[in-house]
């Protein structure tokens, strides 16, 4: 006699589950963070030096380096920064989706240390002497874009403006951005494309604590200089170590062309599945629709990006996952040839497939918690998703196959059926 | 009793049912180490063509809407100062040309390849620039990696059946490992960062096959019920072990196959280098974990028993 309930069990299950990943497909595949390498953008490893000889470069350095740099990112708007602190000394930055590279790498590395010189060179002031988060940027009577900045001391502002002005006829006070060791105004002034910001000249002792910088900018360049005096100086020096750059378009035809031989080979395996192991083919093959849902929740839930050796770990695991399936329904195939009835086979060969299926899952888990713990950047978002893959395959293709398998045999509705499973009568031991 | 019954039974007419494993264990000893010295003089002849990611220099994709001709990149990059190696050509149209130079550039040169490649061919190229010192970490990295993991297989597999599996499991993968890094070696393909995760994931992975097989020998020897000692005995186990999970070690392997071969044929160009690997490993892995893993185990087992017999014996009759 066939039971009823179960096989009612069974198709309500797998309606349930079809419109729980039906309604939940859509808002997943929205949430998921796409890598640099699908989306474009840009990734650089800073060296982290000293600005200053003697300056100790320690933890301290370390986090407050990190710090700036996060501010000029949040400038860039840039949706899903990293930055991450790597072998005590270096920095790994990756600005996926960034629209202008040239302007984000050049805001990220400069040190932006603001500093006013008179004309032979001697400090007079610097970034310290301004109050932090005031600059703007605002427009002349010509509508020529200019900053303007705020100073602590308006004291102390004076006193420089009195003895520039006293150097008559060099009574220039010089702006300088990233002023290095041997740059002179002497030299740079000859240039016309110099490398001082501006060099207004003073004439009388000014006595105020608004300041305008107005040197021939466009409106961009007088925004970027806002943005970077805002976002304060960098209390290091960043050397670029490695970079690698993908253009959207690179990354926009990796994703499909991926995406497409990712789908391809779902297809092909379940066919493969259907063709040798029919009825527990099948299963597994409503298991792995489960499984590719599940792993992309898992992963949207935990926040990882998606890289394209994400992806590929993901199908991947879709070979890895039936590799589950095959193991027990080859047990439950081997335990049908000896003539073992439809239950009974299937709770022998779930129980002798277990520990298979655990130890083959383990290594690769050793493996990649591995590479998770010591790679980097391509190869984390990699292991990421092999250990996602194949946690997730205990639960769907050894559990999730059991239960679903399990409503249908225990219908007693696959009784005398073993061609279900694949098995020939022939083969069945006493039927020679 | 079943062990019997196991033997008498002529129960899968598969093609493979007669194949004894065991007899020809040596000649599968012999091609694997005739594949190892290969690899070995491969390495010292040719070397590792390693990618800038394991050395230092710069790497730019350039794409085009249409098929690009190399001697056009390579008079791009001359114009702008640069002395490329001969640009290499992928993708569906050949619309994809490679170009290394074998120098670490600035932000400012990137900048301007990145335009001025955008201004020529219409679509924005992947730059990567990397300095020595973070490729030599990289590769230090790798190994380091690759080390560790054997380690805790290694561990893994002695808790959970014996250390002579545990260690033939790992040697077959570092032979497996190394069957990759030869191939690679001999037909000059680009080694980059992406070669390690396949590696590690071929060691991961391709010791499945292994571990399914041993673990129906530490079933077969429990069924068995004898106390095995001699070489026939456990090639007798190894035989009818491989020949029961043989199945399904061929199924696992063609349904990882399947991806890996799309992949490779229909995935992007970046994930080549990553896709062959895993290709050769996958097809190595099989082999190594039948052929080579449990007729080793057998042979070394069986050695270890007469060492400890003899010690014995020589302790009895010296008490």
């Amino acid at each position: 006699m066939v039971k009823k309930g179960p096989i009612f069990s069974f198709f309500a299950l797998i309606i349930v589950l079809g419109v729980i990943i039906g309604f939940a497909v859509n808002p997943i595949i929205h949430k998921v963070n796409l890598g640099l390498d699908l989306k474009g953008g840009f990734e650089v490893l800073y060296q982290v030096e000293p600005l200053k000889s003697g300056q100790k470069i320690d933890q301290a350095a370390m986090s407050n380096a990190v710090a700036a740099i996060n501010k000029r990112i949040n400038v860039l708007g840039v949706s899903e920064p990293n930055i991450s602190i790597e072998n005590g000394h270096r920095i790994r930055v990756q600005l996926p989706g960034v629209k202008n590279e040239k302007q984000a790498r050049q805001l990220l590395s400069t040190t932006a240390k603001l500093e006013f010189r008179d004309y032979k060179d001697r400090l007079m002031m610097d970034g310290t002497d301004l109050k932090p988060g005031k600059a703007k940027v605002a427009y002349d009577e010509m509508n020529k874009p200019m900053v303007t900045l705020q100073l602590k001391d308006p004291k102390k502002f004076a006193n420089v403006t009195k003895k520039i002005a006293g150097y008559y006829p060099n009574n220039v006070l010089v702006i300088w951005m990233d002023y290095s060791k041997g740059d002179s105004f002497a030299k740079e002034a000859k240039k016309t494309d110099h490398k001082f910001i501006s060099a207004p000249t003073v004439q009388q002792e000014l006595n105020t604590s608004d300041v305008e910088i107005s040197g021939s900018f466009t409106t961009k360049e007088a925004t970027t200089l806002k943005d970077l005096l805002n976002s304060g100086s960098l209390p290091v020096r960043l050397v670029e170590k490695y970079s690698t750059s993908v253009g959207a378009q690179f990354g926009q035809d990796s994703m499909k062309e991926t995406i497409y031989a990712g789908a391809l080979a779902v297809a092909a395996i379940m066919l493969f599945m259907i063709f040798f192991y029919r009825l527990g083919g099948l299963i597994a093959d409503i298991t792995l629709v489960i499984y590719v849902a599940a792993v992309m929740a898992v992963f949207v839930g935990l926040q990882a990006v998606l890289t394209l050796p994400g992806i590929a770990a993901m199908i991947l695991g879709v070979g890895m996952a039936v590799d589950a399936n095959i193991i027990t329904l080859e047990r439950i195939k081997d335990e049908l040839r000896s003539g073992k009835s439809v239950l009974s086979a299937f709770k022998a060969g779930n129980h002798r497939a277990l520990p298979t299926v655990v130890d083959a899952n383990m290594t690769t888990i050793i493996a990649a918690a591995v590479l998770f713990v010591l790679g980097v950047s391509a190869v984390k978002g990699f292991a990421v998703m092999l250990l996602i893959s194949n946690i997730v395959t205990f639960i769907t293709s050894v559990y999730g196959a059991r239960l679903l398998l399990g409503l249908l045999v225990h219908s007693r509705a696959l009784n005398d059926h073993p061609w279900l499973f694949g098995v020939r009568r022939s083969d069945i031991r006493g039927n020679e | 009793m079943e062990m019997n019954e196991k033997m008498n039974y002529k129960h899968y007419n598969k093609f493979y049912d007669r194949f004894d494993f065991m007899k020809h264990r040596n000649i599968f000893f012999a091609i694997s180490i005739a594949l190892i010295i290969i690899g070995i003089l491969s390495l010292f002849v040719f070397r590792l063509n390693l990618g800038i990611d394991f050395s230092s220099g710069t790497r730019v994709d350039v794409q085009s809407k249409q098929a690009i001709s190399v001697e056009k990149v390579d008079q791009a990059f001359r114009v702008m100062g640069y002395t490329p190696e001969r640009p290499v050509l992928s993708g569906t149209h050949n619309n994809i040309a490679t170009v290394r130079i074998n120098q670490e550039l600035n932000q400012h040169q990137i900048a301007e390849i990145k335009s001025k490649i955008k201004d020529q061919f219409g679509v924005e190229p992947n730059v990567s620039t990397v300095s020595p010192q973070v490729g030599r970490d990289l590769a230090k990295n790798g190994l380091l990696a690759l080390a560790l993991a054997s380690i805790f297989i290694i561990i893994y597999v002695w808790i959970r059946f014996e250390f002579l599996q545990g260690l033939t499991a790992v040697l077959a993968l570092i032979h497996d490992a190394f069957f990759i890094v030869t191939v690679f070696s001999l037909l000059h393909i680009e080694v980059d960062i992406l070669f390690i995760s396949a590696i590690l994931t071929i060691v991961g992975y391709s010791i499945n096959d292994t571990i399914v097989t041993f673990d129906r020998v530490r079933e077969n020897i429990k069924l068995s019920r004898k106390r095995l000692s001699t070489i026939e005995e456990f090639g007798f186990i190894v035989n009818l072990s491989i020949r029961e999970t043989l199945t399904r070690s061929l199924n696992t392997v063609l349904t990882v196959l399947i991806p890996v071969v799309l992949l490779l044929i229909f995935g992007s160009e970046s994930i080549r280098t990553f896709t062959i690997a895993l290709f050769v490993g996958l097809i190595c892995g099989v082999y190594s974990s039948i052929c080579i893993a449990c007729p080793l185990w057998a042979v070394l087992k069986v050695r270890y028993l007469e060492k400890r017999k003899q010690k014995r014996t020589l302790q009895t009759t010296q008490g």
